[in-house]
């Protein structure tokens, strides 16, 4: 493809710590040829140079938590031909969503001198509790070989092959000992969805949910199982309730931990 | 279209979004009868309120969660994490331990700096857009830093598990420490690393760069034998010579409307300067001498001050780093145990570690369960923006004869030397003054 031939990319940013976006940039090895292949049209951390819309993908990081930016994702999605959602703050609201659990004039007044300096709304929530979204990639942050996938598929017009299968399926597929099983270590893989390739559990570590829930988790299942190692209900409250805390499945699992804790 | 300003011009320059700087930031500046009288550095981001969603999390959590404040810099936030924890618990992790973390923060170091140095900076001195745009006639060079940028990426992945939010960190050492022999994978692509982090040191001695003499106050951790990064005592130019547990003793922090983040001032000082300027300035002497010579060699003495420059010393680092990783790879023997362990106690523990942008302090009060009941945290932009705000007052109002599209391309490139992370400088802190 040559010159305005080459279709568009976008990247956005909401409420995030930049490293979905950054992935971006530690593709090393492809990052010149994505760029041979696609106009960077709005890349605002790595260009000063912007094009305008539309665009024919976008990439969203982040979470929506002020009244602005619940404005600035309608004008994003109308200016894109394709929105795609990268990484837990924009598909689930991020480890920034455990102020819908609080009081967030409380949290603005702990943290703050003038809070009245401060505008943001009461939860953090994903893109598509505002905008239709064409995909969404997990992970806390996302794993770039997925997002090179991401780009290509929706480049090609195909869906991407992201499965959405457990943490477990990876694991027994690099052939790690379940870390469960064999040392008795809590791990969340059995309901978190797949990408990482089984990264915690490689490193001799339970799995703690950072790309969020799998489909169809089956998480009171789960839930009993750590309770039988030894994790206590207010360990369960706080894994549930980390980098995914709003993803629906996470959510209505840990109020169930909030209710037994109280009782 | 641009124009002369005269001195009796009334005028605002504006940079609504800030490009190449990690966050969400503009620029403000008003001139009236040619006086500069007002500058804003207006920082936007929106708060994610880390401090206050930590208190009641367990003590072995803010290893994970903070590094979420920042996916540029999450191996900073880890080791600020662990040590003020570790502190608070009075454990410390040594030998190898000590050695992999401070491989980690090398790793750190050269992916944060290079894509600093090489995407985000050099565009504006060699005049591009971006490093993409930058691409189409320096191939050679965005090439050499994406291949210097993966070195350092190799060495979080190996150590941590994956270059953004590492998930082998934890409270007393590791989950897992790797054997000499995974290690050692890293040996050749370190060498190439050192070598071209020399082509790059030279490649940017060769940019015209722009001279401002910088005079407020610069600070660092300084330690009796190594170039810092997680340890050592707090020292500065005008004499600050201090341990981590007495930070909030000297520093105070200012609430702005115009800024989500803090601005830090030295107690009755004012402004002050943290980042690689602050470091190479007091801690020269604790460089290697070949890479002492390899400064000399692009033109930087022991007590140089440019600001526009610290694109140089970014690159002096980033070669310290190669050599340090090195020695280290080149040394290690695994730790019988990959982790010391750190029971819980009721206490207080500080530390400051050396973020690529400079001191990242974090202060965190546990009870005897382990459960935290308050955290703190002070990233280096916070502490430098009111110093960035100062340089721009200062370079508007003694350029105010360069043409408006010049006189804004010069300020963003004075925001971009200081390789501002706003995404850090956001997540805010209570504003409690202590004076001495």
């Amino acid at each position: 493809m040559t010159g305005s031939a080459r279709p568009t990319l976008a990247v956005w940013k909401f409420a995030s710590c930049d490293g979905c976006q950054l992935s971006l940039l530690d593709c090393e090895d492809e990052l010149l040829a994505v760029a041979d292949r696609v106009q960077i049209a709005y890349f605002l951390e790595a260009s000063s140079a912007t094009v305008a819309g539309p665009y024919d993908l976008s990439l969203v990081e982040g979470s929506v938590t002020t009244a602005a930016d619940a404005e600035r994702i309608r004008e994003v999605r109308r200016l894109s031909r394709r929105l795609v959602t990268i990484g837990a703050c924009a598909t689930a609201g991020g480890i920034q969503a455990l102020r819908n659990f609080a009081d967030v004039a409380e949290f603005q007044a702990a943290v703050y001198a003038r809070p009245d300096y401060i505008h943001t709304l009461a939860h953090s929530t994903a893109i598509s509790e505002h905008v239709p979204v064409d995909f969404e990639l997990r992970g806390c942050p996302i794993d770039r070989g997925q997002l090179l996938e991401v780009i290509c598929a929706f480049l090609a017009d195909r869906p991407p092959r992201i499965s959405a299968a457990s943490v477990c399926t990876e694991c027994k597929r690099r052939g790690n000992p379940c870390v469960m099983v064999a040392h008795g270590t809590p791990c969340l893989g059995p309901v978190t969805h797949a990408g990482c390739g089984a990264l915690c559990p490689t490193y001799h570590r339970g799995c703690y949910g950072c790309f969020g829930p799998m489909e169809t988790p089956n998480t009171a299942s789960l839930s009993r199982q750590w309770l039988a190692l030894g994790a206590t209900e207010a360990d369960l409250l706080r894994v549930l309730r980390t980098f995914n805390a709003n993803a629906p499945e996470f959510r209505a699992e840990s109020e169930l931990h909030v209710a037994t804790e109280r009782a | 279209m641009s124009h002369k300003l005269g001195a009796d011009d009334h005028f605002s320059l504006s940079v609504e979004a800030l490009a190449r700087v990690e966050g969400e930031g503009a620029l403000h500046v008003t001139v009236d009868g040619g006086e500069v009288t007002d500058v804003r550095l207006a920082i936007y981001e929106p708060p994610r309120f880390f401090e206050a969603f930590l208190r009641g999390r367990g003590h072995a959590e803010p290893v994970d969660i903070t590094a979420r404040i920042c996916g540029i810099c999450p191996v900073a936030y880890q080791m600020s994490a662990v040590h003020a924890i570790e502190d608070a618990c009075g454990v410390t992790a040594d030998g190898p331990i000590r050695e992999l973390r401070r491989l980690l923060y090398c790793g750190e170091w050269i992916e944060s700096h290079v894509l600093h140095v090489a995407l985000l900076h050099a565009p504006d001195f060699l005049g591009y857009d971006s490093a993409v745009h930058m691409a189409a006639h320096h191939r050679d060079l965005v090439e050499l830093a994406l291949r210097l940028k993966k070195a350092g990426n190799q060495i979080v992945d190996l150590v941590g598990g994956r270059p953004i939010h590492p998930v082998n960190v934890r409270l007393g050492g590791f989950y897992r420490t790797p054997t000499r022999a995974e290690l050692s994978t890293l040996t050749d692509p370190l060498r190439r690393g050192r070598d071209d982090a020399l082509t790059l040191l030279s490649t940017v001695s060769t940019f015209d760069i722009p001279a401002a003499e910088m005079d407020y106050e610069l600070v660092s951790l300084r330690h009796p034998g190594e170039y810092p990064m997680n340890e050592g005592r707090l020292v500065s130019t005008a004499g600050l010579d201090i341990a981590a547990r007495e930070f909030l003793d000297h520093v105070e922090e200012i609430h702005v409307p115009h800024s989500t983040a803090l601005h830090g001032r030295m107690v009755e000082r004012g402004p002050y300067l943290v980042g690689p300027l602050a470091r190479y300035r007091l801690n020269h002497d604790r460089l290697p001498p070949a890479v002492q010579q390899a400064a000399t060699d692009a033109g930087l003495g022991p007590d140089y001050r440019n600001v526009f420059g610290s694109i140089l010393v970014r690159c002096v680092e980033i070669l310290y780093a190669f050599e340090e990783a090195l020695r280290i790879v080149a040394d290690y023997r695994p730790p019988d145990r990959p982790y010391v362990d750190v029971p819980a106690r009721a206490g207080e523990g500080h530390a400051c570690t050396e973020a690529p942008r400079g001191v990242l302090y974090h202060r965190y009060r546990l009870d005897a369960a382990g459960t935290l009941t308050d955290a703190r945290i002070i990233p280096p932009t916070a502490q430098n923006q009111p110093s960035i705000e100062a340089d721009l007052r200062r370079l508007v109002q003694s350029n105010l004869d360069l043409d408006h599209d010049t006189l804004r391309h010069r300020c963003e490139q004075l925001i971009r030397s200081y390789d501002p992370c706003i995404s850090c400088a956001t997540h805010f802190l209570d504003l409690r003054i202590t004076r001495t």
